[in-house]
């Protein structure tokens, strides 16, 4: 485990962590990445840009997000204290925005007018729509066919702050589809356009830079904890499907020794089931989307299907920090199935009258396995990443009720 | 000239025939697609070739036997293997340059791997005798072509154009410009590819580059053909081209 006196410094400079991330892209793309590194250290070590972030996430998302003692679902599970880091609260209902903010305002930086995205359920896309409109930039938005079709008032809502959502046919026709429709996009239209990745992954310094700009969240959990309870806490869990909220909470943490930081993947139907979204406990070490990292794919190497009930969870790859963390043991990772997930998205309604995404019930649902396990006085920390109004319609169905 | 095809597209059981019609056609050299699930850098054309490939039961193992099978009546015609890194490290590196090297394959092009990303890789297939062939673009800047010409060898891959492959918009007099400069910087033969869709293209650009390559333009003669008719028709687009490049003064390729 990594302790105070020996600081963790990942990436090196060409975007490894370990074994894992790197820069595995055609060269049409790397003079557009050189010119992003640039840009970005400049940005990042510049006052006035760090000013900004932090004047937009206050005014405008709504910063700091709160810490909630959900004392009813402790108190009902029987052992360790719940805390919950309210992202769900931030303008837009999640996490995505904080990355948003920051790349947008790179992207402005670079003085390209034109900004484009990929999105699965379409959470990033509406995030991505929403601060190019704050900005004035014009947005496109690459979204898998099927997504468009399960997600229709995602979709409205992109269209409504001016994007332009545009179905993608190839492939499996979801995320991973839609990611590899926006690179080609870039490739093409680079002396205007910016890419806004929206999680973890990718190739150097998306990794790095999205992490940079979600990092909001463990440090602001960094004061806020002992504030609260007078102490740092014993585990904080988070849901992994890119890994963006995760790393944007354990990240601040990775140096503060005794707390356990808890990754929970997509079972899906369950592991052993084949149909789930678990790259880091069920996957295997590859190279896809500019990245080396834990992959769910074939024997021959193909990238495979992925299933899970959470949209943002279904991706068959993870960001390459979190591949590192797990072989260095910093961090452990687990999984729940889409029952367990919902059961803890309706035990959460009920106790603590919060709606949470489908994405943040995974990490909840393993806060409610390892609780009862622990003391009354233990502390777990769960980064409710965002809220759930958007996934109303998954759950409906689930529940045999049609709109 | 170097024509591309997907191996196991539109069937496997063509793929060698096709690799023979190539060479009857006037191939120089054959870049013969590795299907990946998820390829970044090409276009929608290529992209169907991949699914249909895999929807096939192709693999990077299969390739490989394919390869065995053409090399069984043609020892000459150079095979460069082109593809995505990750069937690759699926297989393992040592393996797939073993097998590569055993089936008869001359060079290999892994579209995502960059000079930077894979300097052990290049080495071991340069130990096996096989030619690690590299992209360079129109925004590569002159230190990228010195890297490019220390780690690959065989020949360099200039993509001719901003986007994916099969793009529209091709720059014949940037092409031009940029060529001594490449030509001189990795001191090997430069392919030119990515947008070359005719005769009258692959003349243009064969006046100036050593070699031209064409790659969605036949999967669009494949996809359009009868079944029992592809490999005739993709002989016959490939003679035409070859025609054209043999009008050039000097030394077509």
């Amino acid at each position: 485990m990594q302790t105070a006196d020996k600081p963790y410094r990942f990436p090196d400079s060409h975007g490894h962590f370990g074994p894992y991330g790197g820069v595995f892209v055609a060269e049409t793309l790397i003079p557009a990445l050189d010119e992003l590194n640039a840009a970005y250290e400049a940005c990042r070590s510049n006052p006035a840009f760090i000013a900004e972030f932090e004047y937009e996430l206050k005014h405008y998302v709504g910063r700091p997000s709160p810490i909630y003692h959900a004392k009813r679902i402790s108190d009902s599970l029987g052992g360790a204290q719940i805390y919950l880091k309210r992202e769900d609260l931030n303008h837009t209902g999640a996490h995505k925005v904080n990355n948003c903010i920051g790349q947008a305002l790179v992207a402005r930086y670079m003085g390209k007018p034109r900004v484009i995205a990929e999105t699965g359920a379409g959470q990033h896309g509406v995030a991505t729509a929403t601060v190019a409109a704050r900005y004035g930039m014009e947005c496109v938005v690459y979204m898998g066919a099927e997504d468009v079709k399960r997600q229709a008032a995602n979709v409205y809502r992109m269209k409504l702050l001016g994007a332009k959502v545009v179905p993608v046919e190839s492939g499996s026709k979801t995320l991973k589809d839609a990611l590899n429709e926006a690179m080609r996009d870039w490739v093409t239209n680079i002396h205007n356009t910016f890419y806004i990745i929206g999680t973890v992954a990718g190739p150097h310094p998306y990794p790095m830079m999205v992490r940079d700009f979600q990092t909001v969240i463990g440090k602001e959990c960094l004061v806020q904890m002992p504030e609260m309870t007078g102490r740092q806490p014993d585990y904080v869990i988070a849901c992994v499907g890119g890994g963006s909220n995760a790393m944007g909470i354990f990240h601040p943490y990775i140096d503060v020794p005794g707390v356990r930081l808890i990754g929970v993947e997509a079972y899906g139907e369950g592991l052993e089931s084949g149909r789930h979204a678990a790259s880091l406990t069920g996957g295997t070490p590859g190279v896809l989307h500019g990245n080396r990292t834990y992959l769910l794919q074939s024997e021959d190497g193909q990238i495979i299907e992925t299933h899970s009930i959470s949209a943002g969870l279904d991706y068959p790859g993870v960001g390459p920090e979190h591949a590192w963390l797990k072989d260095s043991d910093r961090a452990e990772y687990v999984g729940v199935t889409d029952q367990e997930a919902l059961a803890a998205f309706h035990n959460l309604c009920h106790l603590e009258g919060i709606i949470p995404a489908l994405e943040s019930s995974h990490a909840l649902a393993y806060a409610a396995k390892l609780a009862p396990t622990l003391p009354r006085d233990k502390i777990l920390l769960v980064n409710l990443s965002g809220r759930g109004d958007k996934d109303m319609h998954t759950v409906a169905e689930k529940s045999g009720i049609q709109f | 000239m170097i024509p591309f095809i997907t191996a196991g597209d539109p069937a496997p059981e063509l793929t060698v025939p096709l690799m023979h019609a190539l060479v009857e056609g006037g191939a120089d050299i054959i870049e013969l697609g590795v299907p990946f699930s998820d390829p970044m850098a090409d276009g929608p054309t290529i992209q169907r070739a991949s699914e249909r490939a895999l929807v096939n039961g192709m693999s990077l193992r299969k390739v490989l036997a394919l390869v065995s099978d053409f090399r069984a009546t043609n020892s000459d015609t150079p095979v460069v293997l082109m593809g995505y890194a990750n069937p690759i490290e699926a297989m393992g590196v040592d393996r797939f340059v073993a097998a590569a090297g055993a089936a008869g394959v001359d060079g290999v092009l892994v579209v995502d791997y960059p000079p930077e990303e894979c300097e052990a890789f290049a080495r071991t297939l340069k130990a096996g005798s096989m030619d690690p062939i590299f992209l360079l673009a129109p925004t590569s800047t002159e230190q990228r072509i010195r890297e490019v010409a220390t780690i690959g060898s065989g020949y360099i891959y200039y993509v001719s154009l901003k986007g994916v492959t099969g793009s529209g918009a091709l720059d014949f007099d940037d092409v031009a410009a940029r060529m001594p400069q490449i030509r001189q910087g990795v001191g090997m033969p430069v392919g030119v590819g990515f947008g070359i869709r005719d005769a009258e293209s692959a003349r243009r650009i064969g006046e100036v580059a050593d070699a031209v390559v064409i790659g969605s333009r036949i999967i669009e003669e494949i996809e359009d053909s009868p079944r029992d008719q592809a490999v005739a028709r993709v002989k016959n687009f490939v003679e035409g081209v070859r025609a054209a490049l043999d009008q050039i003064q000097g030394a077509p390729r």
